[in-house]
């Protein structure tokens, strides 16, 4: 036994030695004997006369860089034009800025006609547009037209393909051979080729297409779109998955997919190898051939063995619980799946080759998903092993950012497209990379208010930058005497004894003129006097006046002393993004009536901080006046009291986080404990339901109820603790 | 790199068989003779080659006119034109690149040879000074191999970043021949002046078949996305002046264009811009009656003012950078490196590496259509913008424009980027300059979430032999509604923990894991057991808590899990006196930082306090057996830029009785001991990254004229 032991040990020992005389020149390739030295590479040779040798071109040259025999700048545009067209169609040749300079960005939709069914997802994409703010009825203010022609599926097979559409576009005077013209279209081509025609000349129009083909795509022209099912919401849209699971480092399985291998036809050789990386454990690679009516006639031998594993695994729960997913090519480039996945924190692995992305233009995929190459499939297990833990978490978090912000519902993608195109218009004014690809999100980041990241309230950490260190009060006066009321005059005076304060605007929203400059009080700070226009958006208009990052809302009824003004903006400070006030409100869920209640009373939580009191950013003003459409802000105007709900509201849809409450030193007026009928009197239960009206009226523009509660509140440091009230720095605020 | 090495240790020992000791010496001698064995294969393997290759290469000193000669016949094959349908999953030969556990790919440079037709007469240049420096440093780069059959790229050693210096048949047959040619698949051309009269083609007019292009001066029309790569015109006075950065903020010309050879029709707009403007706008054009020797590059004039070039740009904000014949100009070079503003009027221009560098936040881009409304659209752009972009303009220039290496680089880099992707280089690394990378922060936890509350926390008690304390915590610790768990973490390895029987019974699963060191470190270990999120570090010793302050802080938490949240707050201040940073622990009104003897956290924080804390602070934190806390608070508001947040009123956190012990901290001994650790680890991190705030979190309802019974957290800050 032992001398047989020792042989094989010889015999291994001898194989090992001959391997490495005779078969050194193949080993020499291995990485481990890469250990060259570096000067014994045949580098690059270091020539003798290497400062001699001539420069590519003759300085003059390069900086001459003309010709006169050229024709004029304005002559080759205008050639452009007729050389540049379908195919070949960019901004600059096909598209008439001059349309959209008048009126702005305007979006017209041709009107619907009844004996035009449309589809589910096509109705969906023309309400979206027609509630936008973009939206107009007239042709002659638009700067874009969109088809009421369904054009999303062109697969001539499918039950929703529109015949003759040429025939229905040329009869259009508005189409102009698709000049400023979007297009949707969701699938192309059919069985077997798949090919991207649309069965219609699309001529000059911009084609916003799922599956895209980076050969067909015309850069910087079309637009890439993803695809989604016509139960795709219309608006609001669920949360992506990683806010109930929270962040795990470690999910159970590492890489996974299951879905349909095509046995035959265009896209089956990459679906047919998946099966190559399963390894039952942490990847998980399942196809089926079950699908189509006659798929046994194709089936092969794996096909049985694969149909049993396939059921062995819900997709849903490997999507839960992957940290990698497969979204591999389908018969077209596109598919469900890529939402499903972002959706899920489930970081996309793409097998598409020459997918263009949905919105690579403004999204930069590289920091969600993994964008591997259909030919390097084997590579892909120990590629993904290799990421850091770092990056994995980045990407899961990216991938619910961009799931939030384009994708989970039909108004994001289609104000996604539209916004894209918008940037084109005004190249100076439009969204950095940085921008699209940061919280929260292009849509949310309005270039018009500025370019530069230090304005908007967002970006300050990664800015490397603060807010500004003074806030400008502004103060609403609505008294219809005309004259100044007690309250205002000690608000103004409280107010401007802070040291933070730059300035005081004072709204004036009554029907009298304001008093003249006499009668008001003396302050150190400038007051200015605004004549407001007697409507409740009013107050949150982005006026030119304010010029401080921070804005103090206030009502002339407020009472504040300056300490609590003081602390609240040094609160701010630290939240720059959020509302930061005194008194609050909360809403809850009232299962009963199945709609969404509304509380003044004490609680143990909030969510909403009136604008009475409170610290907010001045881009909120600019996202109030220009992000939200007129019919919103007219709904605001018609009740008495929602424009302060409306303001918390759209503040949570940005930010998703909760408002802050600060130490008040006694309660505001609308916090008094009441009951929520009878006692209070008709008035307050009249403002009490409409409040609750705008709150449930606001959830469903939106969507889903954006607010957000919290438990806390913050205290100075020492506030009430048992130590000697000359160590406090804000003591005022113990003071009954 | 860490998968492939964890790969090799794994298998090593299987190899080695078990053997007895007397046969010890035979199987040793073996080895060695097969190690010897070895040695000896290596030396015959490699020495040859080395001498072989040093001695054709490096040693002899050779000119560029010695090259080898190489006649192309007439006949000779020509590539296809170039296809412009081409991306990289259809022309491109992934698999040259494979998978490598660095993530780079290898770039292979063919010798350099001169070409010539049949009569003799040379096709182009042999090589120019630029392309041979762009060769060296590829060659000197970690991307280089002279390895032929490693190769992922090619790159010719054929010149032609000047289409206007060479025969562009003859070229072509040049390429075709190449050894590896292959319809040009995986071969990289670098070409900066495409075109030529009459038509101005905006590529590489030289048939190359399915070759990527580094090119200068694409149009939307000629740029294969994601294929091609587009890259700047290099200005040889990069090298030739030295012009130093200058500080953002306001100069003399508002808009300044130095460009020469302009469309008439464009001057004349530009004319008009001064006409309407005045002084603010400073048209240029060249110098018409210099005196000899002065070189006509190097001065512009403006009537009869001259101006030194390209000094002159720094005087300006904005700069016009207009398209001439062709659409890339090497003035975006000088005016980047002035760090004036490009204004990019030039339709369809494809800006140099636009795949990955962000042009909005460097340059201002305008359609020629809107020429006449330049100087209105300059204005709107916010003063803060500006000076930013001056910065950013100058910081393009120094990483990607400066110098032929620079420009290589970074071509090389894109194209690695696209074959790794899931290795690719952050938008942040391409385009934030370095001051911004350094002032900047990017939250690990960037996503606002706020976690569920049925997932709770998870309790870490780090002990060592204080039992009796440690049973005291557990038990109060238990009756916390959200606890999920709890992690007695034993750091004593002299001493058994106490049997099962003998800990108190919980209604939560109690684990207790050994440690083998008694390091603090230990604390911080992200554990397997840890299922939740949260973490609360509580010491064996904190047992005033109550539940309800617990509670709250777990809900405290919720709201900010990016950030610690504890009980005790402590304070760093500068000390003017001794110039240095000083710990505080009295009474005050800002906190910076909270003791980890409780607080909340996200467990992810124990990853990076365990394999990411920069420098030695781990070790040191280790060997002084003190102020992990403070290290954990460093490492927190590091990597998010937030501040702590502390919850509930001050007050004892000790037993009673120990108030001994707490005598000690304040013990001034460790007083100086904890301004060593922030003084120690300020300079580790090479900034002062806690944040002083002013505020503590207290419930919604604390102190309020409320009856307490209604109140979430009725039992807080009381004793």
């Amino acid at each position: 036994m032992q001398t047989r032991k020792k042989y094989i040990f010889l015999t291994f020992l001898a194989s090992w030695l001959l391997l490495f005389f005779f078969g050194g020149d193949q080993l020499r390739r291995f990485a481990f004997f890469s250990g060259r030295k570096a000067e014994a590479r045949r580098n690059w040779p270091r020539w003798t006369d290497r400062s001699l040798l001539k420069s590519f071109a003759d300085p003059e040259e390069l900086q001459s860089d003309g010709d006169p025999s050229l024709p004029s700048p304005r002559a080759r545009r205008a050639a452009w034009l007729s050389v540049y067209k379908n195919s070949r169609c960019r901004m600059e040749t096909c598209f008439d800025f001059s349309r959209c300079e008048k009126h702005g960005f305007k979006v017209f939709t041709y009107p619907r006609e009844r004996d035009q069914p449309l589809s589910e997802s096509y109705s969906k994409i023309l309400t979206s547009i027609e509630r936008s703010r973009y939206y107009t009825p007239n042709p002659e203010e638009a700067c874009l037209f969109i088809l009421s022609i369904d054009t999303l599926d062109r697969d001539h097979l499918s039950g929703q393909y529109v015949r003759n559409v040429d025939e229905k576009i040329r009869g259009f005077p508005l189409w102009n051979g698709g000049r400023n013209h979007l297009i949707f279209n969701l699938y192309s081509g059919t069985w077997p080729n798949y090919t991207e025609d649309l069965g219609f000349d699309i001529g000059q129009a911009i084609l916003a297409k799922a599956s895209f083909y980076t050969e067909h795509f015309r850069p910087g022209f079309d637009i890439s779109i993803p695809l989604f099912s016509k139960d795709h919401p219309q608006r609001g849209g669920e949360r992506g998955w990683l806010y109930q699971d929270s962040i795990h480092l470690q999910k159970k399985y590492l890489l996974v997919f299951k879905g349909k291998r095509y046995l035959t036809g265009i896209g089956s050789s990459t679906r047919n190898a998946l099966h190559h990386i399963h390894n039952g454990k942490d990847i998980v690679s399942l196809t089926t051939c079950k699908h189509g009516k006659d798929w046994e006639k194709h089936k092969d031998t794996r096909c049985d063995k694969d149909n049993v594993d396939y059921e062995k695994f819900d997709y849903q729960e490997l999507l839960h619980n992957s940290t990698f997913c497969i979204v591999p090519r389908g018969r077209r480039l596109g598919s469900f799946r890529f939402l499903e996945a972002l959706q899920a924190a489930c970081i996309p692995v793409l097998l598409s080759d020459g997918w263009e992305l949905p919105f690579a233009e403004a999204i930069d995929w590289g920091k969600a998903a993994v964008v591997g190459n259909e030919r390097l499939l084997l590579q892909i297990p120990s590629a993904v092993r290799c990421i850091h833990p770092e990056r994995v978490l980045a990407f899961q978090q990216q991938t619910q950012v961009l799931w939030d912000a384009y994708f989970s519902s039909v108004d994001k993608i289609v104000h996604t497209t539209l916004e894209i195109i918008k940037d084109r218009l005004l190249p100076h004014r439009s969204r950095s990379r940085f921008l699209w690809n940061t919280l929260p999100g292009g849509l949310l980041a309005l270039p018009g208010f500025s370019t530069h990241l230090g304005d908007f309230p967002f970006y300050y950490l990664q800015h490397g930058s603060s807010p500004s260190e003074k806030f400008t009060a502004l103060i609403r006066a609505v008294s219809p005497s005309g004259s100044l009321s007690q309250p205002i005059l000690r608000l103004i005076q409280a107010v401007s004894a802070s040291q933070y304060c730059a300035q005081i605007l004072v709204l004036w929203s009554c029907e009298k003129p304001p008093p003249p400059s006499g009668k008001w009080p003396q302050t150190t700070v400038p007051l200015t006097i605004i004549q407001g226009r007697r409507k409740l958006s009013d107050r949150f208009f982005p006026y030119a006046a304010i010029q401080t990052d921070a804005v103090l809302s206030l009502d002339e009824h407020t009472s504040l002393s300056t300490s609590e003004v003081d602390f609240a903006f040094v609160v701010w400070r630290s939240f720059p993004e959020r509302i930061v006030g005194f008194p609050t409100q909360s809403h809850f869920w009232d299962a009963e009536q199945r709609r969404w209640g509304y509380t003044s009373k004490w609680t143990n939580e909030l969510s909403i901080v009136l604008t009475a009191a409170a610290f907010y950013h001045r881009y909120y003003h600019s996202l109030f006046t220009e992000y939200l459409p007129a019919g919103l802000r007219e709904l605001v105007d018609g009740l008495a009291a929602c424009e302060d709900i409306l303001m918390n509201v759209l503040v949570a849809a940005v930010t998703k986080l909760p408002p802050i409450k600060v130490t008040q030193r006694k309660q505001h007026k609308e916090t008094v404990p009441q009951q929520v009928k009878g006692t209070a009197g008709a008035a307050d239960g009249r403002r009490f339901s409409q409040r609750q009206d705008c709150l449930n009226q606001l959830a469903d523009w939106f969507g889903y109820m954006p607010l957000v509660s919290s438990q806390l509140r913050l205290d100075p440091v020492l506030f009430k603790d048992q130590v000697s009230v000359l160590r406090k720095k804000y003591p005022r605020l113990e003071k009954p | 790199i860490m998968c492939a090495s964890a790969k090799y240790n794994t298998r090593g020992p299987a190899l080695i068989p078990r053997m007895k000791t007397k046969h010890r010496i035979y199987y040793i001698t073996l080895f060695s003779i097969v190690l010897l064995g070895l040695i000896a294969t290596g030396m015959f393997q490699f020495w040859p080659h080395s001498i072989e290759s040093s001695s054709d290469w490096t040693v002899e000193k050779r000119s560029v006119h010695d090259v080898p000669v190489v006649k192309l016949p007439a006949d000779s094959p020509i590539p296809e034109r170039g296809d412009l349908s081409c991306r990289m999953h259809t022309c491109f030969d992934v698999y040259r690149c494979g998978f490598n556990p660095k993530n780079k790919i290898k770039v292979y440079i063919y010798s350099l040879k001169k070409y010539v037709d049949e009569y003799g007469t040379s096709v182009s240049n042999t090589i120019s000074r630029e392309y041979n420096e762009l060769l060296t440093a590829i060659s000197d780069s970690e991307f280089y191999t002279d390895d032929v059959n490693r190769a992922c790229i090619f790159v010719p050693s054929i010149d032609v970043l000047n289409q206007n210096a060479l025969r562009i048949k003859e070229t072509a047959q040049a390429l075709a021949q190449l050894s590896r040619w292959d319809r040009g698949t995986n071969h990289l051309l670098f070409n900066m002046l495409p075109g030529g009269p009459p038509d101005y083609n905006t590529a590489l007019d030289v048939p190359r078949d399915r070759a990527l292009l580094a090119g200068g001066g694409f149009s939307t029309w000629t740029y294969r996305q994601g294929y091609d790569v587009s890259i700047p015109v290099y200005s040889p006075l990069s090298a030739e002046v030295d012009l130093p950065e200058r500080g953002p903020g306001p100069r003399r010309y508002f808009i300044l264009s130095s460009q020469m050879a302009l469309h008439p029709e464009y001057r004349s707009e530009l004319e008009a811009l001064q006409a309407e403007n005045g002084e603010s706008v400073l048209i240029l054009d060249k110098c018409t009656n210099l005196s000899d020797g002065v070189p006509a590059v190097r001065k512009r004039c403006h009537k009869n003012q001259v101006f030194d070039y390209p000094q002159v740009l720094q005087e300006s904000t904005f700069c016009v950078v207009l398209r001439g014949a062709r659409l890339g100009q090497a003035v975006l070079s000088d005016v980047l490196q002035a760090g004036c503003v490009p204004v990019i009027i030039a339709d369809s221009y494809i800006l140099p590496f636009s795949e990955v560098l962000d042009w909005k936040r460097a340059s201002v881009v305008i359609p020629e259509e809107k020429m006449p409304e330049m100087y209105s659209i300059l204005q709107s752009v916010p003063q803060r913008q500006i000076e930013e972009m001056q910065r950013q303009a100058r910081w393009f220039w120094e990483a990607y424009f400066q110098s032929m290496k620079a420009i290589a680089l970074a071509t090389l880099q894109i194209i690695n980027d696209r074959i790794y992707p899931y290795a690719a280089i952050s938008y942040e690394e391409w385009n934030d300059p370095p001051a911004v990378k350094w002032s900047s922060v990017s939250n690990p936890l960037f996503l606002p979430l706020i976690p569920p509350q049925s997932q709770g926390f998870t309790a870490i008690v780090l002990t060592y032999d204080r039992v009796e304390s440690l049973f005291r915590v557990i038990t109060e610790v238990s009756k916390v509604p959200s606890l999920s768990k709890l992690l007695v973490v034993w750091n004593n390895q002299n001493k058994n923990p106490p049997e099962d029987s003998l800990w108190p019974k919980i209604r939560v699963p109690l684990k207790v894991v050994r440690t083998a060191e008694n390091k603090l470190s230990n604390r911080f270990f992200p554990y397997d057991e840890i299922e939740t999120e949260a973490v609360l570090a509580i010491d064996d010793d904190i047992i005033m808590l109550t539940s309800d302050e617990l509670q709250f802080g777990y809900e405290v938490w919720r709201e900010f899990p990016d950030r610690l949240v504890g009980y005790p707050g402590r304070l760093h201040l500068w000390d003017h006196e001794m110039n240095k940073w000083k710990y505080e622990s009295e009474w005050t009104n800002e906190v910076s930082m909270v003791l980890t003897g409780a607080a909340f956290y996200h467990k992810y924080f124990n990853y990076l306090y365990t394999y990411k804390m920069p420098g030695d602070i781990k070790n040191w934190v280790d060997a002084h057996m003190n102020c992990e806390d403070i290290a954990m608070n460093f490492l927190v508001a590091n990597v998010t830029g937030k501040s702590v947040i502390k919850v509930t009123p001050r007050k004892k956190f000790k037993c009673p009785e120990c108030t001994a012990i707490d005598g000690l901290s304040l013990d001034q001994t460790h007083m100086v001991e904890r301004s060593e650790c922030i003084n120690k680890f300020a300079s580790v991190f090479g900034t002062m990254p806690l944040k002083v705030v002013e505020h503590r979190a207290d419930p919604v309802l604390y102190k309020d004229d409320f009856p307490e019974k209604l109140k979430s957290f009725p039992n807080i800050g009381s004793l």
